[in-house]
């Protein structure tokens, strides 16, 4: 009797444990992910300016107050400022990042001697902090020491280029610098995508007088609709989460020139006592990266089953 | 990036071939730029990169930059170099990659080989945390480290990173897992082999290359993380980046180029040895777990 019992208990066990593995990392995703993402969704209907959430005599500040917040956000130069320069930020970003990654992974596809070290070279940026790039290129780019003092001392007198301290070009180092570190990353994900094409049919086509240039036209380009899409959803989403690069390489200015929601978000939180604010901006970016996420996550699984 | 090279098809006259070379050549420079402009201003005085040679070979070499740079540099307040945010950094990763690794394993484990009604779904959840902007989360992990009394801590931030770490490894482990043959699963639970035993015998054996790419992966993004740092830990507890970028920013004293070239390369140094030790198997991994189709 006390053996099937005990048996019993060894299968039930057996069948939960599998549920019980998995449950400390589901229990730390739902509160940590997607508990936290609705607290921050409350912060951000609420007064709150600072942590703790608690004024001087222990009384709770998170006062609810509506959309206010939102309709503040939206009415601050400030983030406008930030989202321009997102939009801006973005679009040559991810343009310059996928043309500059095809044409690499174009021209290296075609039996190039010392493939290898190319591609190493290409892809190591990959591999370093956005704080080591920005500090990289914030030095090379700077008027006074970079590269605007060496070609002036090497004759070049009337050289000139301050982008880094310029109000209307400060943007562009931004993306110079961020093309820097992610375009040998698309390239590879082109050149996997160019590896996986079949041969055949480009050789019939060619049979047929097809151009080089008509093969990728036609053909070639065509079939690398998924690597188009990925590198669109990685790009877009690492375009907006972009943070650590601002802060190293223009520190959000000259003024506001190089402010992006990221950085808003930080110093409306953290050094501007504006909790609530901060709190309506992260939710405004969690957003717009759910927009592009979710479809693509959702076809994905849906294939994979 | 298949690895094997193969025919292409496309044939190229000579005089494409050189235009080829040449613009491959001329963006392999833009890439190394950066690398030689903080190699070699982080061997020279301080007056030659003032002087306009920042592109210029030393005239003198010189090392203190670098020692500079990792024990005497002010950061902050205090003149300590960058040798203790170092240590900080390792005592954050080393414990922060095994722990998401491990839990990654065993997710991606039962997601495959134990399946269950809404796994998908499970799976699901997990994977949009990975995409998440940190920002929406940091307030309340603020607030939640704060009344742990983990603020600032090497365990706090160990924390942190386990919890937003877990769903990339899960991903890994699970696409790695999904090829795994299950029969060998299911003839081993007959023979009697309990839950661990298959994960042990069976599975763990033929691991190798995922948890490389798991581990390289997690480490790049954890040693490279500055928004939790910056959030959670600016003090003394600070990891590397956050103190990097307060050398670079500190804005007393006179702007040592040479001794933020130095420091940059120290903060790039571990991730940099393991992309160029393992990035190799990193890429076979990848292709082998198939992270995609």
């Amino acid at each position: 009797m006390s053996a099937r019992t005990e048996a019993d208990f060894q299968t039930r066990l057996q069948n939960w444990l599998p549920k019980l593995v998995l449950s400390p990392s589901l229990a730390m995703v739902l509160i940590f992910v997607y508990g936290f993402i609705l607290f921050t969704v409350y912060v951000s209907f609420t007064d709150s300016r600072i942590l703790p959430f608690v004024n001087n005599d222990g009384q709770r500040t998170l006062e609810l107050i509506g959309f206010s917040n939102y309709e503040k956000l939206f009415s601050l130069s400030h983030w406008e400022i930030s989202l321009w320069n997102m939009a801006t930020f973005a679009g040559l970003y991810i343009g310059i990042c996928t043309c500059l990654g095809l044409g690499l992974a174009i021209f290296l596809d075609q039996k190039i001697r010392a493939e290898g070290a190319l591609r190493t070279i290409y892809l190591y940026p990959m591999a370093l902090s956005f704080i080591v790039t920005g500090t990289a290129w914030k030095w090379f780019l700077d008027p006074g020491i970079g590269l605007e003092n060496v070609m002036q001392s090497w004759g070049w007198t009337s050289f000139e280029f301050d982008w880094i301290k310029n109000r209307d070009y400060a943007i562009y180092t931004v993306v110079l610098a961020a093309v820097w570190q992610t375009s040998g990353f698309v390239m590879a994900m082109f050149l996997a995508g160019l590896r996986g094409i079949d041969n055949e049919i480009l050789k019939a086509a060619q049979m047929d007088g097809a151009s080089n240039w008509n093969l990728y036209r036609r053909i070639i380009i065509p079939q690398l609709r998924p690597a188009f899409l990925s590198a669109f959803v990685i790009l877009s989403h690492l375009a907006i989460k972009t943070f650590d690069l601002v802060i190293a390489l223009t520190g959000g200015g000259p003024g506001r020139a190089t402010e992006l929601p990221a950085t808003f978000m930080y110093s409306y939180t953290f050094s501007r006592n504006q909790m609530g604010i901060g709190a309506s901006s992260a939710v405004i970016m969690l957003m717009t990266i759910a927009a592009i996420m979710i479809p693509y996550l959702y076809a994905e699984l849906r294939e994979k089953k | 990036m298949s690895v094997a090279m193969q025919d292409t098809a496309i044939r190229t006259g000579r005089a494409v071939r050189v235009l080829i070379y040449l613009f491959l050549l001329l963006f392999a420079l833009f890439y190394l730029l950066p690398l030689y402009v903080m190699l070699v201003n982080s061997v020279k005085p301080l007056s030659e990169i003032t002087g306009g040679g920042m592109m210029a070979l030393p005239e003198v070499w010189t090392i203190e930059p670098w020692l500079k740079a990792w024990s005497t540099a002010q950061i902050g307040v205090e003149p300590t170099g960058l040798k203790p945010y170092f240590w900080n950094s390792i005592s954050m990763v080393v414990p922060a990659v095994a722990i998401s690794t491990i839990l990654g394993a065993l997710n991606g484990y039962v997601l495959t080989k134990w399946r269950f009604r809404y796994d998908t779904i499970l799976f699901g959840l997990m994977l949009f945390a990975c995409f998440i902007p940190f920002q929406i989360v940091l307030i309340p992990m603020a607030a939640v480290l704060g009344f742990l009394g983990l603020a600032g801590t090497a365990s706090g931030l160990v924390l942190v990173h386990v919890v937003y770490g877990i769903g990339f490894s899960t991903l890994y482990f699970r696409n790695y897992y999904a090829v795994f043959p299950t029969e060998l699963v299911r003839a081993a639970q007959i023979d009697g082999a309990s839950f661990f035993k298959i994960f042990w015998r069976i599975l763990l054996p033929s691991s190798g290359p995922i948890a490389v790419v798991c581990i390289i992966w997690q480490f790049t993004n954890i040693w490279n993380d500055f928004l939790f740092g910056a959030s959670f830990a600016s003090g003394d507890g600070a990891p590397m980046t956050v103190a990097l970028n307060n050398l670079v920013q500190s804005s007393t004293g006179v702007k040592e180029y040479n001794v933020h070239f130095a420091g940059a390369i120290l903060a790039a140094l571990p991730t940099l040895l393991v992309y160029i030790v393992a990035g190799r198997y990193f890429v076979r991994g990848l292709m082998a777990g198939s992270v995609k189709g």
